[in-house]
C-alpha cells in the first residue's frame, strides 16, 4: 500500500466518525431539548399519520418553498433530486456484487440516471448560487460559507462528471475496480490502495471535507427538519394536555394546578 | 398628520430594494425600574451591569429548555424564502425585518458563543461578538416583528421567528431591556383583572350601560352578569371589548347570542381580560401566571364551561396553551371543547337553528373578513383543520348577505398581520405600525375597488384597535373594521324585539 493510500484510508475513518458522531451527537441534542409548549404551525395535522404525510409533502416534493418562491423552489428541488439520484449511482461502490442489492443498484437505469444527475445538479446549483448573488435580499442574508458551500458541491459534483466523462474529455479513466476494492476494504478492515488520478483525490477530499463539516454547518437542516416543533406536533391541545418536565417542575413547586 | 411617509399601495404586491438601516431608528420605549421591578426584571430603562454574561447564561438556558429555539438556530440555510414574507420588511424595506435576518441577529451571537465554526471561523459563517451595539439592534427589530408566524408557513424546515423574537425579547428583559409597553400591562392583571386596570365597580357599571343600550335597541332585556356564581359558562374577552368600538359591538353580539340560546353565563372581574401578554414577552412563568387567574375564576364560580371572545393572540394562548398552563380542566364539562371560542358556540347556534336571524339587517355592509394571524397559524375554531378559516366565514355569510374574500395570497394561513400585533399596539411604534399595516392595506383597497366591499370583519381586538388607528392613515375611516360579532348581534332578532322595537324607534322620533 502506498503512503497516499495510507492516508486516504486515515481521513476516510476521520470523516465517517466526524460525520456519524456530529450528527448523532445533534439528534441527541434535539431529542432531549423539551418542546414546553404546543406551537404547531396551523392548519396541522390532528394525527400522527397526517404528520407522517406533512413531513412526506416537506421532504418529498419541499411543499413550503413551492409555495414561498418558485425559482428557489425549482433549482433547489432539482438539485436535492440530483443528489438523491447521484447516491443511488455511487452505492455500486458500496455493495457486493453477492449482496441481493446489488441487482437494484446495478440497473441501468440507477446508473445512467446517476451518472446524467450531475449535470443537473450543476445547473441547480448554478441557480442558487446566481440567485445568492443577483437577489438583493438573499445577498444580504449570506455569509462567505454560503457561497463556498455551493461551490464546494459544485466542484464535487463537477469532478465526479468529468470521471463519468472522461473518455468524451479525452482524459484517462479512473480505475473504479481498483477504487471499489479500496472502498470495501475500508469496510471490511481489508485496506486496498487507492487510484492515484489526481481528480479522484480532489473529489474524494472535498466529499471528506464535505463529511467532516456536516455536523458543524446548515447541512445540519436535514435532521433539524424533522425536530421544528412547528411541523411535527399534532393539532390536539384541547384534547390532550401537553407538559415539559420542566413545566411539570413549576406546577408541582406551587400546586396552584391542582 | 405625523413625521414620516405612509407606504404607497398598489394593486399588485410589490417586492422593496432592501434600504439599509430603514427602520433603524425605530424601538419601543424602554421599561423604567419602575415597571421592570414589578416584574421582577432588573435595570432603570437600561443594560444592568454584568449583561453580557447574564445574557450568555439567559442564552444557554433558552436553548436547553426550547427545542424550537436550539433546532431553529442550526436549521437555517439561508435560502431566502422567508425574505419577502414579513409585512415589516414590505411596509419599510428594512432587510432586518427579513424573517431571516431577524433571527440572524441572535443566530450570529448563537455561532459565535455555540458552535465550531463560528468560535474559530465567524468571519467565515457571519458570527458577531456580543456587544452593546449588537444588542440594542436587538431591541430595536425584536420589537418589529408581531409574532404573527407568516414566515413559518414558508419556511420549508418550519423555522419560526417568533420563537426566535419570544426568547430574545425574554432574555433582553432579563439583562435591563424590557418593553415599557407590555411591562406596564402585565402587572396590572394581576393586580385589577385587566389589561386597562379596570376595576370591578367600573366594569359592573360599563356592563350595566351595556343592559341598557340593549334594551333601548331592542326592548328586549338582555343580561351582561359579572361574577355570578352557578352560571355555566365562563366567559374570557379581551377588556377592549367593554369600551373600545368596534370591540363593544361584539360584546353586545355575544350578550345577544348567549341570551337566545338560553345559555347562563357570567364573566369574571378577576379574568376580565382574555388577553396574555406573557406570550409577547416570551416568558413561560407570565403566560402561565396570567393563565391561572382564568382557572382560578372558574373554580371560584364553579362554571362548566369557558368560552374565550374576540382576541387573536389569546386565542392561541387559550387553544394552545391554556390546558398546559392552567389545566388539567377535569373540573369542567368534558363535553364541550375546552376552551371554546365564541364563534363555536354561535356556529353551533346556527347549525341547530335556534338564532332568529334577519340577514337584511347588515344589508348597508359589504364585507370581507381579516383572517388574525395567531387565529390562523396557531388555531382552529372547530374540529378540522382549517376551521379557523371556514368557521368565520360562515357565520358572517349566515348573518350577511354581502360577502367577498380579498385575494387568496393575503387570507387563511398566508394572511397579513394587522401591523400592530405581538406587543407592538403601543403610540411609540406609530411609524412601524402604519408602515407594517401595507399589505393587509393593500388587499383591502383592492377588494374595495374590485368587489364595493365597505367593511371589513376581525375577530381579534388588536386588529380592531389597531385598523382603527391605520385605516385613516390610508385613505379609509376608522369605522370600516367592525366586529363579526357586531355582525351576528344585528341580524339576531329576540324573541319580543318585534313590535316593542318598532315602538321605541317611534317614540324616538316623536321625542
Amino acid at each position: 500500500m502506498t503512503a497516499l493510500s495510507i492516508i486516504y484510508v486515515i481521513l476516510f475513518y476521520l470523516a465517517m466518525i466526524t460525520l456519524v458522531v456530529g450528527v448523532a451527537n445533534k439528534i441527541v441534542q434535539y431529542v432531549r431539548v423539551p418542546a414546553p409548549l404546543k406551537i404547531a404551525v396551523t392548519p396541522a395535522p390532528i394525527t400522527r399519520g397526517g404528520v407522517v404525510y406533512r413531513f412526506f409533502t416537506e421532504v418529498v416534493f419541499f411543499n413550503s418553498l413551492f409555495r414561498a418562491t418558485k425559482w428557489t423552489w425549482i433549482f433547489g428541488w432539482i438539485f436535492h433530486l440530483s443528489l438523491l439520484l447521484a447516491f443511488f449511482r455511487h452505492l455500486r461502490y458500496v455493495i457486493s456484487p453477492n449482496s441481493f442489492l446489488w441487482p437494484l443498484v446495478n440497473l441501468e437505469v440507477v446508473q445512467s440516471f446517476g451518472k446524467y444527475a450531475g449535470f443537473a445538479m450543476l445547473f441547480g446549483l448554478t441557480g442558487l448560487f446566481v440567485r445568492r448573488i443577483f437577489v438583493d435580499r438573499v445577498r444580504y442574508i449570506s455569509s462567505p460559507s454560503d457561497y463556498l458551500m455551493l461551490l464546494l458541491i459544485f466542484a464535487i459534483a463537477g469532478t465526479g462528471l468529468l470521471m463519468s466523462f472522461s473518455k468524451e474529455v479525452g482524459i484517462s479513466g479512473v480505475d473504479i475496480i481498483q477504487l471499489k476494492a479500496f472502498v470495501m476494504g475500508l469496510f471490511l478492515l481489508d485496506w486496498q490502495s487507492l487510484p492515484g488520478d489526481i481528480i479522484l483525490l480532489v473529489h474524494l477530499t472535498m466529499v471528506l471535507f464535505l463529511m467532516m463539516i456536516f455536523p458543524v454547518s446548515k447541512l445540519l437542516h436535514a435532521p433539524g427538519l424533522f425536530f421544528a416543533p412547528t411541523r411535527y406536533q399534532v393539532d390536539n391541545p384541547r384534547e390532550k394536555r401537553h407538559l415539559s418536565d420542566w413545566g411539570a417542575a413549576i406546577e408541582a413547586k406551587d400546586g396552584r394546578n391542582a | 398628520m405625523a413625521d414620516f411617509e405612509t407606504p404607497q399601495t398598489h394593486e399588485f404586491p410589490v417586492i422593496p430594494t432592501v434600504m439599509e438601516g430603514a427602520m433603524a431608528h425605530s424601538s419601543p420605549f424602554v421599561a423604567s425600574a419602575e415597571f421592570q421591578s414589578e416584574m421582577g426584571f432588573p435595570g432603570d430603562g437600561g443594560l444592568i451591569e454584568g449583561w453580557k454574561d447574564r445574557f450568555l447564561d439567559l442564552l444557554d438556558d433558552k436553548l436547553g429548555k426550547y427545542r424550537s429555539l436550539q433546532v431553529f438556530m442550526d436549521t437555517c440555510v439561508k435560502c431566502g424564502a422567508c425574505t419577502d414574507k414579513c409585512h415589516y420588511f414590505l411596509g419599510t424595506s428594512d432587510p432586518k425585518n427579513m424573517p431571516v435576518a431577524r433571527q440572524d441577529l441572535l443566530r450570529k451571537v448563537y455561532r459565535r458563543y455555540h458552535t465550531f465554526a463560528g468560535k474559530y471561523f465567524p468571519k467565515l459563517v457571519g458570527a458577531i461578538d456580543l456587544t452593546e451595539d449588537v444588542v440594542n439592534d436587538m431591541y430595536s427589530y425584536y420589537h418589529q416583528c408581531s409574532e404573527c408566524r407568516r414566515c413559518a408557513v414558508f419556511c420549508p424546515f418550519g423555522i419560526d421567528t417568533a420563537e426566535v423574537t419570544m426568547a430574545a425579547r425574554d432574555i433582553l428583559a432579563q439583562v435591563g431591556l424590557g418593553q415599557k409597553y407590555s411591562n406596564q400591562i402585565i402587572p396590572k392583571v394581576h393586580k385589577i383583572g385587566n389589561n386597562l386596570g379596570l376595576p370591578e365597580k367600573a366594569l359592573a357599571d360599563t356592563l350595566e350601560g351595556l343592559e341598557e343600550d340593549v334594551e333601548d335597541d331592542t326592548g328586549v332585556k338582555v343580561r351582561f352578569p359579572l361574577d355570578e356564581k352557578g352560571a355555566d359558562i365562563l366567559l374570557v374577552t379581551p377588556s377592549a371589548d367593554f369600551f373600545a368600538e368596534p370591540h363593544v359591538d361584539g360584546l353586545m353580539g355575544y350578550g345577544k347570542v348567549f341570551h337566545a340560546a338560553g345559555v347562563s353565563w357570567t364573566l369574571s372581574s378577576k379574568a376580565s381580560e382574555a388577553a396574555n401578554f406573557g406570550l409577547f414577552i416570551g416568558s413561560y412563568e407570565q403566560m402561565r401566571q396570567v393563565s391561572l387567574r382564568i382557572r382560578d375564576a372558574a373554580k371560584e364560580l364553579g362554571v362548566k364551561r369557558i368560552v374565550f371572545g374576540e382576541c387573536g393572540h389569546a386565542w392561541r394562548v387559550a387553544y394552545n396553551h391554556l390546558n398546559t398552563l392552567a389545566g388539567p380542566w377535569d373540573f369542567l364539562d368534558q363535553s364541550y371543547p375546552i376552551p371554546q371560542h365564541i364563534l363555536e358556540f354561535t356556529k353551533d347556534c346556527l347549525d341547530r337553528g335556534i338564532l332568529n336571524i334577519d340577514k337584511s339587517q347588515n344589508d348597508d355592509m359589504t364585507l370581507t373578513f381579516h383572517d388574525s394571524c395567531n387565529i390562523a397559524r396557531a388555531s382552529r375554531i372547530g374540529a378540522e383543520p382549517g376551521s379557523q378559516f371556514t368557521t368565520p366565514r360562515e357565520v358572517i355569510k349566515a348573518v350577511c348577505n354581502n360577502f367577498y374574500d380579498m385575494s387568496a395570497d393575503t387570507i387563511h394561513d398566508a394572511t397579513f398581520c394587522c401591523g400592530g400585533g405581538g406587543g407592538l399596539l403601543t403610540d411609540d411604534l406609530m411609524e412601524l405600525r402604519v408602515k407594517g399595516a401595507l399589505p393587509r392595506m393593500e388587499s383591502l383597497k383592492n377588494v374595495i375597488a374590485d368587489k364595493g366591499v365597505t367593511h371589513m370583519a376581525a375577530i381579534c381586538a388588536i386588529c380592531k384597535s389597531q385598523f382603527t388607528k391605520v385605516l385613516p392613515y390610508y385613505g379609509m375611516t376608522m369605522d370600516q373594521i367592525v366586529s363579526v360579532h357586531q355582525l351576528v348581534g344585528n341580524a339576531i332578532i329576540l324573541d319580543g324585539q318585534g313590535d316593542d322595537a318598532d315602538e321605541s324607534d317611534d317614540a324616538d322620533e316623536a321625542a
